[in-house]
């Protein structure tokens, strides 16, 4: 059985970066995810990586360009407002077929908002990470195990699809200390030796690699971008993860993610105890979302309750992944404000006909 | 013996070889334009070429090749 | 017998910069460089926004296009991960003074072992002649119809003199390629900026004051003139610092 220590959520992820070979880590301090790049200043000069605190967020995302275009493993990491300076630098790393890994650690929004958590960024990093036709894998984590697990699981994907990687945590996730369990694997930088398309420099024994976005004939971009939709159907297809509990006998599925999940859970036991048949559905992957486990998680419910830490953003992935056969209704508290698992059930309650 | 050549389709014409040129012997010709619509720089006296490339070397689009003559 | 033939280090596309537009010639003298350095398979070059877009066309070593005024970021990512390759920007005014500014003046500070090809010709070019942070006062653009007015405008920013404040700086030098002398101090200045990374003794750019005929609305001779007379005077040409820094 693996060793356990007990981390932060930023920290876990940071450690887990590691693992997976993240050589490189560009980034800029910001409440709640400073942690990240504090424990990555310590531990990636000793295991062969280089950490560099860049000068902006915005020099940031650009040096994991340059990082990812030469082939090479990188993270960057930020939280909401910094995720709004990045967003044409990620448009540049989708639009040149890149991988790399994104953390936003989520806090109140808009504008200079809060520094508690929140889930108000799911529609940027999911439909609107930056200009263009462009998709990026989007992993949910709930634990701080599981912002450990979906890091390495983040690194592989992006590199098998050529498409950046966002770790969708919140504040909360990056702050609290839980038990985490890493791969026990010896920590050994990436290199680009799988990467052929890499601009590297070409040694003399290719041709020369160009890592562009630019296609001036529309008819060449617009193949291009069909040919990135192609690799994000076979991920749509075979990537989502997501996990259904109680949902065989329930008359209502809460939908909820992260952070928000867990609360979810506690509130449906407690719906459960009240004599309300209530199940949960926590989607792991955000892009591409499970809409096929949804669907079957939902095939005997007569309502759906999605409960998110914003005004309501992933309820409408929900009412389209349902084709909105069923109704969903909505729960939240944003700007900062955690839901507490009672007020969750009392909205269950309502919608359950019951006090 | 120098010999200076402008790749016919490539150069446009700039004249910036034309001030280069110690020996002012390098001029636009008025006769013939190019695929691209310019007309193009040429030595208008091969025999008093010395090589000395400066020509080649103000030259934007790498259109002039000289051959002979100190580097 | 000895011949001038373009370098190894540029491919034989046909460039689309316009005729008599000095962004050719300083093409050709960083293919120069690379070849004579042997060093094209070691190299990765970093374009940006504006004219030189398509850059990664014209030079035959690894190339990465930018987004505006970040390539000091991009050319930071790729040295950090790669540190024993070469790694080159090729940045307009707009480009490496405007939006840029910032991640020039870090890559500068942090004395980034890469080289800055800075491309001086007091304009945007690309969109067609508006104020660049180098346009002089005075100067006629799309965007000064009047002529630049330092009191509504400001004044132009000299980076060279910026930049040689900083400690990371190994190299801040001014050339020009109105002709064939100068043509060689530029290509001498450029080969510095490579030996400097060679040895990793920290950041260089070499500012290179240069033409844009079509924007100034000049004939290309012409365009070299105004270069001679106002430019020159305004933006001096030297070495403003030279020197490892580590």
């Amino acid at each position: 059985m693996a060793e356990k220590s007990l981390m932060k959520g930023n920290e876990a992820l940071a450690e887990a970066a590691l693992r997976a070979g993240c050589k490189c880590f560009f980034g800029y301090p910001i409440t709640p995810q400073t942690e990240i790049a504090a424990y990555l200043s310590k531990r990636m000069p000793k295991v062969g990586g280089t950490f560099l605190q860049a000068e902006s967020e915005v020099a940031a995302i650009n040096m994991i360009y340059g990082c990812a275009g030469s082939g090479i493993r990188c993270m960057t990491s930020s939280s909401s407002p910094g995720i709004s300076l990045k967003t044409e630098g990620i448009s540049y790393i989708a639009g040149a077929d890149l991988p790399c890994v994104i953390i936003n650690v989520q806090r109140g929004g808009p504008g200079l908002g809060g520094i508690q958590p929140s889930q108000a960024d799911y529609w940027q990093v999911t439909h609107a990470l930056g200009h263009g036709d462009f998709h990026a894998l989007v992993f949910a984590p709930s634990t701080v195990q599981e912002m450990a697990d979906t890091v390495t699981k983040a690194f592989d994907l992006a590199d098998k699809y050529r498409m950046p990687a966002v770790i969708l945590a919140d504040g909360l996730l990056g702050q609290m200390m839980e038990p985490v369990a890493f791969e026990d694997v010896e920590i050994k930088m990436s290199d680009a030796s799988n990467k052929p398309w890499a601009a590297n420099g070409h040694g003399n024994k290719r041709e020369h690699n160009i890592i562009n976005s630019l296609f001036l004939q529309p008819t060449e971009l617009e193949d291009k971008i069909k040919e990135r939709f192609k690799r994000y159907e076979t991920a749509k297809a075979t990537e989502t993860l997501a996990v259904a509990e109680n949902c065989e006998d329930a008359d209502i599925v809460v939908v909820a993610y992260g952070s928000t999940a867990r609360l979810a859970k506690s509130a449906a036991e407690m719906a459960r105890k009240s004599g309300l048949k209530v199940g949960t559905f926590r989607p792991v992957t955000l892009w591409p979302f499970p809409e096929k486990e949804l669907n079957e998680a939902c095939k005997n419910a007569k309502k759906v309750l999605t409960v998110e830490m914003s005004m309501g953003q992933m309820v409408d992935d929900v009412k389209l992944a349902l084709n909105c056969r069923l109704p969903v209704e909505f729960y939240g508290r944003t700007g900062g404000v955690v839901p507490s698992p009672a007020e969750i059930c009392n909205k269950l309650k309502e919608m359950g006909g019951i006090n | 013996m120098a010999k200076m050549t402008v790749e016919f389709d490539r150069c446009k014409g700039c004249g910036l070889c034309v001030t280069a040129c110690p020996k002012k012997i390098v001029a636009i010709q008025q006769e013939k334009l190019n695929k691209k619509g310019y007309y193009t720089a040429a030595c208008i006296d091969d025999d008093a070429c010395i090589g000395c490339a400066l020509c080649a070397m103000m030259c934007p689009d790498c259109a002039i090749t000289v051959l002979g003559g100190e580097k | 017998m000895p011949e001038f033939k373009r370098p190894h280090a540029l491919t034989d596309a046909y460039l689309h910069y316009c005729p008599g537009c000095t962004h050719g010639i300083v093409h050709r003298l960083v293919a120069e460089v690379i070849d004579e350095m042997g060093i094209e398979g070691d190299t990765i070059g970093v374009c940006p926004v504006g004219c030189s877009v398509m850059a990664y066309d014209y030079f035959r070593c690894d190339m990465m296009e930018a987004s505006h005024g970040r390539s000091p970021a991009v050319a930071t990512g790729i040295k950090r991960a790669n540190p024993d390759k070469f790694v080159f920007t090729y940045q307009g005014d707009g480009d490496l003074a405007a939006i840029g500014t910032a991640e020039t003046v870090h890559a500068a500070t942090r004395g980034e072992n890469i080289t800055v090809i800075f491309i001086n010709n007091t304009t945007y070019g690309m969109t067609g002649g508006q104020m660049a942070p180098t346009t002089l006062p005075g100067q006629v653009t799309q965007t000064t119809p009047y002529g630049r007015d330092t009191s509504v405008e400001g004044f132009p920013v000299k980076i060279c003199e910026m930049l040689s404040q900083l400690d990371g700086v190994a190299l801040a030098q001014r050339v020009t390629v109105i002709d064939p002398k100068n043509i060689r101090i530029a290509k001498e200045a450029i080969r510095k900026g490579f030996e400097f990374q060679k040895n990793k003794q920290g950041f260089s750019i070499i500012e290179v004051l240069s033409t844009c005929p079509t924007n100034w609305g000049m004939t290309p001779v012409q365009a070299l003139d105004r270069l001679r007379s106002e430019m020159i005077p305004y933006y001096p040409l030297g070495v403003f610092k030279e020197g490892a820094v580590r």
